[in-house]
């Protein structure tokens, strides 16, 4: 049934003098009905909008009950639902009910009297070299794209878990502890027994030798590549400097490449050089250390020590 | 030939199985291959055990065959088994071989030391002693040095000791 339809059957209970007409002629004779007997009519309507507004408001109005803004009250739906979907009254006739030739709103003029609304610089004006040149050019800040692919990319599938390095959980054996006498099984350092210290954000192990006994610095370990002995030292006291961290040890790479042939692997920096930083890292770190190890009888003759194997002698039999 | 034999009240040493390295009493033999064995101070029930796992020691208890638990118990503790055991240098030599087994990095370096020392207070002493062979020549004289010889390393081992690795440098000495 359509609204028109609907319309004309409630508008004979509404007007009956006025039987089927079209909607404008309709609507010209309710608004004038509308003005001259609005008490009558708020009446009339009054009443039906009872008897209506039951599935009226059952349906989900548009403003009225839903609204939460505090103190403001809000009229209920002016336009009663026939059928579901279908209201009352048309566009235009809601229009004039809502009273919305009255209402005119503008968003309040705040400092946009002089001031403009701040756009994003699109240009920018750089210097450039070289005589009879001009001087300067006007350059785009976002240029157009160089390329647009033939086909689109197809969405990746969504994938579950896959972190990346820095988030990853890092482990640390239960045998590991500071103050743990390790082995160091590669590097430059192998076979030496080494005082743990502690674990770094990396999961890498800080380690020192302490330097005045077996020359290893304070230097990061992979804890793989370490035999943890049964031996600690009680290192609860020692302070270990905050800032060293996997950033302070990380290998310094130097990239520069401005030429295209040759030199290229001179320039890049092969020899470490210590630092007065790390000089004084080390004492403050092995000053503490080694006033525990003294504490321990043969302890820095062990450290001193290096690790090996000989014949008859199978690590998997050896209690570390 | 055989100094050990199966009989009643022989204690044995249990050498693999569940029990193994305990000791037992045999109480009866069932057959050529089992005996009834009780261990009421070592923890063993009283079952059948074959021979093989079982290795006799020197010591017997006196008690009659099939005799029950209580006697047996009654004859151990009166004949003091587990402290004459202790005391045997095949026991000694058990606890050794555990303690060497179960040495740390730590320790094996420790025990190293000290057997580099001790050997080198031997050489220096042999030493001595050679060139004063060499000197003078003399028969008694060799034999009052060799004498002095062997308490001067053992009181440097008594300074150098610490508790475990030098008792299992000990033992390893005695073997």
């Amino acid at each position: 049934m359509c609204r028109a339809q609907i319309r004309q059957a409630s508008s004979a209970a509404i007007c009956p003098g006025v039987a089927a007409l079209d909607s404008w002629a309709w609507f010209r004779t309710f608004r004038e009905a509308m003005a001259g007997e609005k008490k009558t009519m708020e009446k009339a309507p009054a009443k039906k909008k009872p008897a209506e507004k039951k599935p009226g408001e059952q349906k989900a109005s548009q403003k009225g009950a839903g609204e939460k803004k505090k103190g403001k009250k809000y009229h209920c739906s002016r336009n009663p639902t026939l059928a579901r979907g279908i209201g009352r009254y048309s566009r235009s006739a809601m229009y004039v009910r809502k009273a919305l030739y009255k209402r005119k709103y503008t968003a309040p003029e705040t400092k946009i009297e002089k001031k403009k609304k701040e756009k994003p610089r699109a240009t920018i004006t750089k210097p450039v070299g070289g005589d009879k040149n001009g001087g300067s050019r006007v350059v785009k800040i976002r240029k157009m794209p160089r390329y647009y692919p033939t086909e689109d990319v197809p969405r990746k599938l969504l994938s579950h878990g896959k972190k990346p390095f820095c988030q990853h959980k890092r482990r640390l054996r239960a045998s590991i502890t500071p103050g743990t006498v390790l082995i160091l099984l590669t590097g430059r350092h192998r076979g030496k027994r080494v005082v743990f210290l502690k674990q770094l954000a990396t999961g890498l192990l800080l380690v020192t030798g302490p330097l005045v006994i077996n020359r290893v610095p304070l230097r990061r370990a992979h804890q793989k590549f370490v035999i943890a002995t049964s031996t600690k030292v009680d290192i609860s006291g020692v302070k270990i400097p905050k800032h060293l961290t996997d950033a302070y040890f990380k290998k310094k790479r130097l990239r520069k490449p401005k030429h295209q042939e040759g030199e290229i692997f001179d320039t890049e920096k092969e020899k470490y050089e210590l630092t007065e930083q790390r000089k004084a890292d080390q004492k403050t770190v092995d000053s503490q250390v080694l006033a525990q190890i003294k504490k321990v009888p043969q302890l820095r003759g062990y450290l001193r020590s290096t690790f090996s194997l000989s014949n008859g002698v199978y690590p998997h039999k050896l209690v570390f | 030939v055989f100094k050990r034999f199966v009989e009643i009240g022989r204690v044995a040493f249990i050498s693999f199985g569940p029990h193994a390295g305990k000791l037992v009493a045999i109480v009866d033999v069932i057959d050529q291959n089992r005996a009834l064995v009780d261990g009421p101070c070592s923890g063993v029930r009283r079952q059948a055990m074959p021979f093989k796992c079982m290795q006799l020691t020197d010591f017997v208890l006196k008690f009659p065959h099939s005799a029950r638990q209580k006697c047996v118990r009654r004859a151990w503790e009166k004949e003091n088994i587990n402290e004459k055991w202790a005391a045997t240098r095949w026991a000694k030599k058990i606890e050794a071989r555990e303690k060497k087994a179960k040495m740390t990095d730590f320790d094996r370096y420790k025990v190293m030391k000290a057997k580099k020392m001790r050997n080198r207070i031997i050489k220096h002493e042999m030493k001595k002693l050679q060139k004063m062979a060499s000197k003078k020549g003399k028969k008694p004289e060799k034999s009052e040095k060799a004498t002095k010889l062997e308490k001067a390393p053992k009181s440097e081992k008594a300074q150098k000791s610490e508790k475990a690795p030098k008792s299992e440098k000990a033992q390893k000495a005695q073997k």
